[in-house]
């Protein structure tokens, strides 16, 4: 994107920042997750840990996602950061674009020791997790069980949330449209697949509240905002644990993702790193995960040597996956931008 | 005489060496980085130096010729995945699905024997489709108004001119406008709030004055978020002002004050009063307190005095609150997005979505720019308001 000359400048403007990063050589390895108590149980049973067996101190941080946030890290190499946890889209993209350091899938034990999803040529894939129909089970006598019911506000009245964008959304509205889960993809890869998941989408346009942080669709259930909202299964298992509360998803139709364990490209500490995916990625180690948050194991091992009603709750279990679709991370990386565009424009009008 | 006073230049240049040094570096270079990269277009170039040379002389018309086509494939083989991927993320913006098809046809091509010819629509039949190979034609020149155009909802059409996207495409000049609407509205509500405050406070002293400061200052001091969510747990439907009206029985159900304009401009004039109040306060606490009293002796009424005396006089500090609360207010994106409905979204929050999300940076930038352009006429206004307006020696 830029040219060599303008990035010596650039370099050599931040004079102070330079001297900084040239001790990269021995910072430590830097590990970045998705914060919040997802990271504290990480901090639990991977990074303490692996701290204790090793030697090797982590730094631990925190970000948001997006690609652009990735990609801007890069433009100076190496980057400060070692470890990433990257969700599907910015595997793919930064696979593609050559951020990611090669994944050695033999010194991890090999492939078939994962989940097939779980593999990947530059990460190695740490949680599955759901997004899908989600309601609070106190308040129905007869509760919602598909996206029939979402959309059909005449025996649900009431505010519906969906996370803002186009993602989720489409493949959502089509589900409700009729269109079997396995053909989805097939059907919104077609213009007028779109045209009918937004003509969809028009139905309930004004019963919809816009959510953007995973937290909020929570908050939005408990204070009765809403009756019904697309939300993330850890986060729906977590403050029903910690709370009391009996909120539900609705798994058939739901759409799960993988988070993958990315290392960046031309990390000074490489070896360090994936040494970190090897441990974290170990069966015992993931094995303690649920216990903390609900979200499924990609070792097959780890996902096998749980007690059946922690494995019950999981995105993994198979009654679970029955009806649920894997995120198409192409689909999406390739047609992000004009979604995105058509969606804004869609909301406006 | 001239050498002193050229050596005291220098000192002078000396001393403020340091401050243009850090506002070129802080604050000129990623400005000027914002509208290169809104405008170069190396990115294609670079990676398909072969390609771009030949496509030039294709007509449009089916797929362009073997040669073009060996090129291209020549070029996925030599060009390192940097590269390649910038000009990948160029291509998508313009066309979708350039992602996979690139990925597709770049391995193909690296897979490929010496000596062996790739037939290009074998590896994905969309090659046969003219509209991906316009776009890398379109992309070869090294600067492009693409994105300052795709910023305004125009494109070029295939014959060059310069038309509107469908109305279903983009909505970014609803949003820039809807932008300004917010903006303005809650510059308009801060100063008619801001402006009595601020007089209050001015016009009283010791105790009741800092007390009066504080709360304004109070809020400042806290984070942006925390302030935002303060308001969303208030306006909510079971929040404390519904539940309290509903209690006292003055409505039945509750008023819809968050998700939609109402609670954003309620959440936001809250967060940027202080930027209206401190500097009315500070210019209204200059004024002569003797002016008011004499306009009261020439005979004019109260309202007359505020009218003729006070308001003129209290003016600069009016307009250089309204212009920073304007121009902080059209850069908002988080209070939007809590307390804000689907219509409420402000021009920042498209702006996150093209540099955090898909690494867009020209979009961005071009984003970008439109708002800079547009602050920085509001800026000169103001100059000549407050040149104009302000009377001298008060």
């Amino acid at each position: 994107m830029k040219s060599t000359i303008k990035r010596l400048a650039l370099a050599s403007s931040f004079a102070a920042l330079a001297i900084a990063s040239s001790s990269a050589q021995d910072r430590n390895l830097t590990v970045v997750s998705w914060g919040g108590n997802y990271q504290d149980a990480q901090r639990e049973i991977y990074f303490e840990p692996f701290t204790a067996e090793t030697g090797i101190a982590i730094t631990e941080e925190s970000w948001d996602g997006g690609y652009g946030v990735i990609a801007a890290k890069m433009e100076t190499r190496p980057a400060d950061w070692d470890v990433v946890q990257v969700e599907t889209e910015e595997l793919a993209l930064g696979c593609a674009d050559g951020m990611y350091e090669t994944v050695d899938w033999e010194a991890l034990g090999g492939e078939d020791k994962f989940l097939p999803a779980a593999v990947n040529e530059c990460g190695v894939g740490a949680i599955v997790w759901t997004t899908g129909l989600s309601y609070d089970a106190e308040k129905f006598t007869e509760a919602p069980t598909g996206w029939e019911d979402f959309w059909n506000t005449e025996e649900y009245p009431g505010k519906r949330g969906l996370r803002r964008g186009p993602k989720y959304s489409l493949e959502f509205a089509l589900m409700a449209d009729g269109v079997p889960v396995d053909e989805v993809y097939e059907v919104l890869g077609t213009d007028e697949g779109v045209d009918r998941a937004f003509a969809k989408l028009d139905e309930i346009k004004g019963d919809i509240v816009w959510w953007e942080a995973g937290a909020q669709p929570i908050q939005l259930l408990a204070s009765g905002e809403v009756v019904m909202t697309t939300a993330y299964n850890g986060r729906l298992a977590g403050i029903n644990k910690t709370e009391g509360t009996n909120f539900q998803i609705v798994w058939p139709g739901s759409i799960y993702a993988i988070d993958s364990w990315v290392v960046l490209k031309d990390s000074p500490n490489k070896d360090a790193a994936f040494e970190f995916i090897n441990f974290a990625s170990q069966p015992e180690n993931q094995a303690k995960l649920p216990e903390f948050i609900a979200y499924g194991l990609t070792n097959v091992e780890a996902g096998a040597a749980l007690a059946p009603e922690v494995a019950a709750e999981l995105p993994t279990s198979p009654e679970n996956l029955e009806g649920a679709i894997a995120l198409d991370g192409d689909f999406w990386v390739d047609n992000i931008e004009e979604l995105n565009e058509r969606f804004n424009a869609w909301l406006a009008q | 005489m001239n050498a002193v006073s050229a050596r005291q230049r220098g000192r002078a240049a000396v001393l403020i060496a340091p401050l243009v040094i850090f506002l070129g570096v802080f604050f000129l270079w990623p400005l000027w980085l914002m509208v290169d990269v809104s405008i170069r277009n190396d990115a294609i170039g670079g990676a398909f130096p072969r390609t771009s040379e030949l496509i030039g002389s294709w007509d449009g018309e089916g797929a362009p010729d073997a040669e073009t086509q060996a090129a291209l494939v020549e070029d996925l083989r030599e060009a390192s995945q940097s590269t390649l991927g910038a000009a990948v993320r160029t291509l998508n913006s313009q066309v979708s699905g350039f992602r996979t098809l690139m990925g597709r046809t770049a391995t193909a091509a690296r897979d490929l024997e010496v000596g062996q010819t790739l037939d290009l629509v074998e590896v994905d039949d969309r090659w046969a489709e003219p509209r991906f190979w316009r776009a890398i034609q379109v992309s070869v020149a090294p600067y492009t108004d693409r994105n300052l155009l795709a910023a305004l909802d125009l494109e070029r059409a295939d014959t060059g001119e310069i038309e509107p996207m469908p109305a279903s495409a983009s909505a970014n000049r609803l949003i820039i406008w809807r932008t300004f609407a917010i903006a303005g509205s809650v510059t308009l509500l801060c100063a008619l709030i801001g402006l009595p405050y601020a007089m209050l406070a001015a016009s009283v002293t010791g105790w009741k004055r800092n007390a009066l400061l504080l709360a304004v200052l109070l809020p400042l001091w806290t984070s942006l978020l925390v302030r935002t969510a303060a308001w969303f747990i208030l306006l909510q439907n079971e929040g404390i002002i519904n539940k309290t009206l509903m209690g006292l029985g003055w409505i039945d159900g509750p008023l819809p004050l968050i998700f939609n304009r109402l609670g954003v401009v309620i959440a936001m004039t809250h967060v940027l009063l202080p930027f209206m109040v401190l500097p009315i306060f500070s210019v209204v606490s200059a004024i002569p307190k003797n002016l008011m009293p004499a306009a009261a002796s020439l005979g004019a009424r109260p309202l007359r005095a505020f009218w003729r005396v006070l308001l003129p006089l209290s003016m600069p500090g009016l307009l250089a609150g309204s212009l920073l609360v304007f121009m902080v207010a059209i850069g908002y994106y988080i209070t939007p997005a809590l307390v804000g409905g689907p219509n409420d979204q402000m021009i920042s929050s498209v702006i996150a979505f093209y540099a955090l999300q898909t690494a867009n940076w020209g979009m961005a930038g071009a984003l970008g720019i439109l708002l800079l352009a547009v602050t920085t006429v509001l800026y000169l206004v103001y100059g000549r308001l407050s040149r104009g307006g302000a009377p001298t020696g008060a």
